[in-house]
């Protein structure tokens, strides 16, 4: 398994090996899934679409419904506008969505075309039927990743949603969760509703990637954040924005535009970034968490006693989306664990700057990397080894051959079940987060253990 | 030929007319040229509209010529670094994803578990980014050392005009290991397929016939077989029982070596036409190899390829011993599908897959009883649908135009026909050698043949033609299955395998058994009904 990765740290400058991170226009895709009656347009050639969804069905098992402009060499040259037309005619007249949400590749980024005045003349030209929204955003995946992508369609919603309102709806709140599962997505919702408030998500998966199975197929689905509930985004009190990498740039918008403030804070994964999360929704608005959520709190914190004397000191090599690491770290921090090696693909000195900051006081050096590999994390590994790895699919090569328990854990899982229904956030994700983890540990533990030393009880 | 059993009140003409309704006017034109109803007998060619471009905005199952280049032709040869010269996006989703299983040789080199990639940034689509190719190459030859290392365009490579071809050959020369630079930007051609005729170009003039290394024994290529869950290694058991010698296989669980003398072998046997005919075609002209058409794919065609090999060496001991394996392996194999075929007799089928197992898989539905009554290519060409007979009949229009067709000659010293020009003729005429006779031909009258199916069409048929399975992909099992209806995905099964040749029947029969009688699908319902509170005072029927 991965026999050619050597001990010695390679120092490349041109080859990129095993990413840990992928291209810009799936992450707007997923976003863009995220809107009710919403049918994501990839402008450029079919391939980056085939691969979008594939590789979002293979995560989610779910359908994932996208077009394509297909560009031909021909419209290399000379420019997709007449694709994007007749892409948009087939689209409202076959598929009947209520929005079209455009992003390019780097095809169409390269040569530059102008999707806003191809949009306003086809809208002119009566292509666009009368309330109907063709959105877009710019995703050239040359630039950034994945998370990148869906930022950047987050911010494209905002910006041709959201309109400056006087009338501030009492207790509207919008809550932009980040590049999260559906199940996040549903639990973050959750949770501001439970402390009271009318939150308005977006963008909102749930019920788009986990429907249920009843005979019928919807193309699209009952979830996703209505255009009626985003042209009100303007209306609300204040903005809370989950993950800086995800959520930032939409919050900055709307703030600039429509003066609803903003509170940014971590996605919210482990109990520190929880509680700062409601805190906040607490100093912005003056809501409180109610008694069952201090309960959840409690039930982690107290399971994160009851086994720390299988988690104190161990030592973690993690990798994944920055927004997602950074939480996910300090969660690992908290249990008494090591995040010694936390790698993410996605470029952004913000990355690196937040962990030295949530690991200062550690008794040990991490090792702290943006824009990296998992090849380079696979040479850490061999360099001195971890007792635990925790990420997504691709790291099941490294687990194998360094024969390291392994916790999937981001984006994409291609190869286990339950990811996209059991969330991760909130003191709830916590718990599950965290059975995943020690579960992972005891079983290696039974596997490992001399027949003598197998114990009933653990 | 009857007309379909399950499905009788379908009129298939007024269904297909209906159909592309749903579209605007000129869509409408193009798309019902890409559909057909076999005929009520039969008997008269049939002909359908392919390879040609796709409709904007149809929601396609296709993909692009890269991922005809490198994820099918090149990427599954193990031993070799295969580097996307693009950004990250097209290197990280065809990493693992096709399942084009992989053993090392004796040099133990395997970087199928690897993706590299030049991962362009926005500075290299500006000044270009052939420096940093070339750096590339040379880290991945100093790090990993492989046999060979293929580079493939993206596409905002063509684009930025970097010349993915000169920096190949400087940095063979550097390097002293073969670096094979393929043109197969996206955005060529139509589909998939432009990127396999890329893939056979360079295979051909660059590997093929560099080595001459004498094959012994009754040698064959295997051609256009990718070992999709170990599909390569059945077939490769069954031939060596026969004591059939495999030189080498394109592509599946290929070593480069091995396609430097394949040239030496005695024949070549094509399994996916679409993706290697070209190869196969070009091999005959230049090195008088001959190329057969076979499918290892169900029973009784496997059992037909096999002797449609021992026609070719036309030796009694042969003949004899592939008789004695064939009379072995088909009364295991039909012992052990019977119980699964007694449940899925007169089931019925759809089958939306790439460019060959849309036709393949449907002799081994027939070796299970099972109809079909609804099949289609996402990139095949019209031969493929209607045999290559009409090859000369075909136009290449202006989106496939800059595919290259390559001129080729006898090779003056290398050329060794295999057969005499009266055997060869002899073998054509029978149907032995050159001859493929495409999916409709062998497709009952009262189905549908759909080319490029779109999202919406696809619906159509699972709400009129009710089929019990549909054969199809990642993107449409789950469109599939929610409607209640089980998917098989014959591109990567689902994650099982082989399929192919004796055992991959039995396989398949008993995951198609499992999935339609899997008991779960009746619970998809709702099992809650309310009673009708009022429904006697009102003596309603509900």
């Amino acid at each position: 398994m991965l026999d050619h990765t050597t001990k010695e740290i390679s120092q490349r400058k041109a080859l990129r090996v095993n990413p840990a991170k992928t291209c810009q226009p799936i992450g707007a895709m997923y976003a863009a899934l995220g809107i009710n009656r919403c049918l994501p347009h990839s402008h450029g050639s079919q391939g980056c679409c085939s691969y979008h969804r594939s590789h979002l069905t293979r995560h989610y098992k779910e359908p994932v419904m996208a077009s394509t402009s297909s560009f031909t060499e021909g419209a290399s040259v000379f420019g997709g506008s007449p694709n994007l037309r007749q892409s948009l005619k087939t689209i409202f007249q076959v598929y009947d969505p209520d929005v079209v949400a455009v992003h390019t590749t780097c095809l169409s980024e390269t040569i530059g075309d102008d999707i806003p005045t191809i949009v306003k003349k086809a809208q002119d030209d009566g292509i666009v039927p009368a309330g109907k929204w063709v959105i877009h955003a710019s995703t050239p995946s040359y630039a950034g990743s994945h998370v990148t992508g869906f930022s950047n369609m987050v911010k494209g919603m905002a910006s041709y949603f959201t309109k400056e309102s006087e009338n501030k709806v009492q207790g509207q709140v919008n809550v932009l969760p980040g590049y999260v599962e559906p199940s996040d997505m549903r639990e973050i919702k959750r949770m501001v509703r439970e402390m009271g408030l009318k939150p308005v998500v977006f963008p909102d998966t749930s019920d788009v990637l986990d429907t249920p199975k009843t005979g019928e197929y919807h193309m699209y689905p009952k979830g996703g954040i209505k255009v009626q509930d985003l042209v009100q985004t303007g209306s609300s009190e204040h903005t809370f924005a989950l993950g800086q990498f995800s959520s930032l740039d939409a919050a900055t918008y709307m703030d600039q535009k429509a003066k609803v403030p903003f509170t940014l804070s971590d996605i919210p994964i482990g109990v520190k970034s929880t509680d700062r999360f409601i805190q906040g929704i607490m100093d912005a608005t003056g809501a409180e968490p109610t008694a069952s959520m201090l309960d959840d709190r409690g039930r982690l914190v107290d399971m994160m006693t009851d086994y720390q004397h299988y988690l104190y000191g161990k030592t973690v090599g993690l990798w994944g989306d920055p927004d997602q690491v950074i939480s996910l770290a300090e969660f690992l921090k908290d249990m008494g664990m090591k995040p010694v090696y936390v790698v993410t693909g996605t470029p952004g000195k913000v990355f690196e700057k937040r962990l030295t900051s949530i690991l200062k006081d550690e008794p040990y050096e991490p090792v702290i990397a943006q824009s990296q590999d998992l090849l380079y994390l696979h040479q850490l590994v061999k360099n001195e080894p971890v007792d635990l790895l925790v990420g997504n699919t691709y790291g099941k090569y490294i687990a194998r051959a360094e024969d390291i328990p392994f916790v999937r854990f981001g984006f994409p899982i291609l190869d286990r079940a339950g990811h996209s229904y059991f969330p991760t956030v909130g003191y709830q994700g916590g718990l599950y987060l965290l059975s995943n983890i020690v579960n992972t540990l005891l079983d290696r533990m039974d596997r490992d253990a001399p027949e003598e030393r197998f114990e009933l009880v653990m | 030929m009857s007309d379909l059993k399950t499905c009788p009140d379908v009129d298939l003409e007024e269904f297909i007319e209906e159909t592309v309704k749903v579209y605007p006017a000129k869509v409408a034109k193009k798309r019902r040229s890409h559909m057909l109803a076999r005929t009520a007998h039969g008997e008269e060619e049939q002909s359908i509209n392919a390879n040609a471009r796709t409709v904007p905005g149809i929601i396609t199952q296709r993909g692009c010529c890269y991922a005809g280049c490198k994820g099918v032709v090149i990427g599954p040869y193990g031993d070799m670094v295969h580097i996307t010269h693009g950004p990250i996006g097209c290197g990280f989703y065809s990493w693992l994803t096709r399942r084009n299983l992989f053993k090392p040789g004796a040099d133990g080199k395997n970087y199928s578990q690897y993706c590299f990639s030049t991962d362009m940034q926005e500075h290299d689509i500006i000044f270009g980014g052939e420096k940093k190719l070339k750096q590339a190459i040379r880290e991945a030859y100093e790090e990993f050392k492989p046999n060979a290392i293929s580079v493939h365009a993206t596409c905002p490579v063509g684009l930025i005009g970097d010349d993915v071809v000169a920096v190949a050959r400087e940095a063979e020369k550097e390097l002293g290991i073969k670096v094979l630079a393929f043109n197969c930007e996206g955005y060529k051609g139509v589909s998939q397929s432009a990127g396999h005729h890329i893939a056979n170009n360079r295979l051909f003039t660059d590997v093929v016939g560099t080595q001459d290394k004498p094959v012994e024994g009754y040698s064959v290529n295997v051609l256009g077989e990718y070992n999709i869950g170990g599909d390569a290694w059945e077939i490769e058991r069954v031939l060596e029982k026969c004591g059939i010698k495999v030189a080498a296989t394109f592509s599946g669980d290929g070593k480069y070596e091995t396609m430097t003398y394949a040239h030496m072998a005695s024949l070549n046997l094509v399994m996916c036409h679409r993706s290697i005919n070209y190869l196969a075609e070009m091999m005959v002209t230049k090195y008088g190899i001959p190329w057969a058409k076979v499918n290892f794919i169900g029973i009784k065609s496997m059992s037909k390829s096999l002797r449609k090999i021992a026609r070719f060496f036309e030796d009694p001991e042969l003949s004899k011993k592939v008789e004695e394996v064939i009379a072995e392996e088909e009364k295991a194999a039909l012992e052990a599908i019977a119980p699964h075929a007694a449940n899925l007799e007169g089931k019925t089928a759809m089958l939306f897959v790439g460019g060959s197992r849309a036709h393949h898989y449907q002799d081994l539905l027939r070796d299970l009883g099972m109809t079909v009554t609804a099949a289609g290519y996402e990139f095949a060409h019209r031969d493929d649908y209607e045999g290559r007979h009409i090859l000369k009949d075909i136009k290449i229009d202006a989106d496939s135009r800059n595919i290259e067709e390559l001129k080729v000659s006898p090779d003056p010293e290398k050329y060794n026909p295999r057969l005499t020009p009266e055997k060869m003729k002899e073998l054509e005429e029978e149907r032995i050698l050159k001859h493929y006779e495409g999916m409709i031909p062998d497709m009952k009258s009262g189905s549908i043949v759909v080319d490029d199916v779109s999202h919406v069409e696809l619906e159509r048929l699972i709400i009129k033609l009710k089929p019990d399975i549909i054969l199809s992909g990642i993107k449409d099992k789950y469109v599939i299955e929610k409607f209640g209806i089980p998917s098989k995905q014959l591109h990567n099964y689902d994650y099982s395998g082989p399929y192919a040749g004796y055992k991959g029947a039995v396989n398949f029969a008993r995951e198609i058994d499992m999935m339609i009688h899997n008991p779960a699908w009746k619970l998809a319902a709702n099992p809650f009904k309310r009673k009708p509170l009022l429904s006697a005072e009102l003596g309603s029927q509900a």
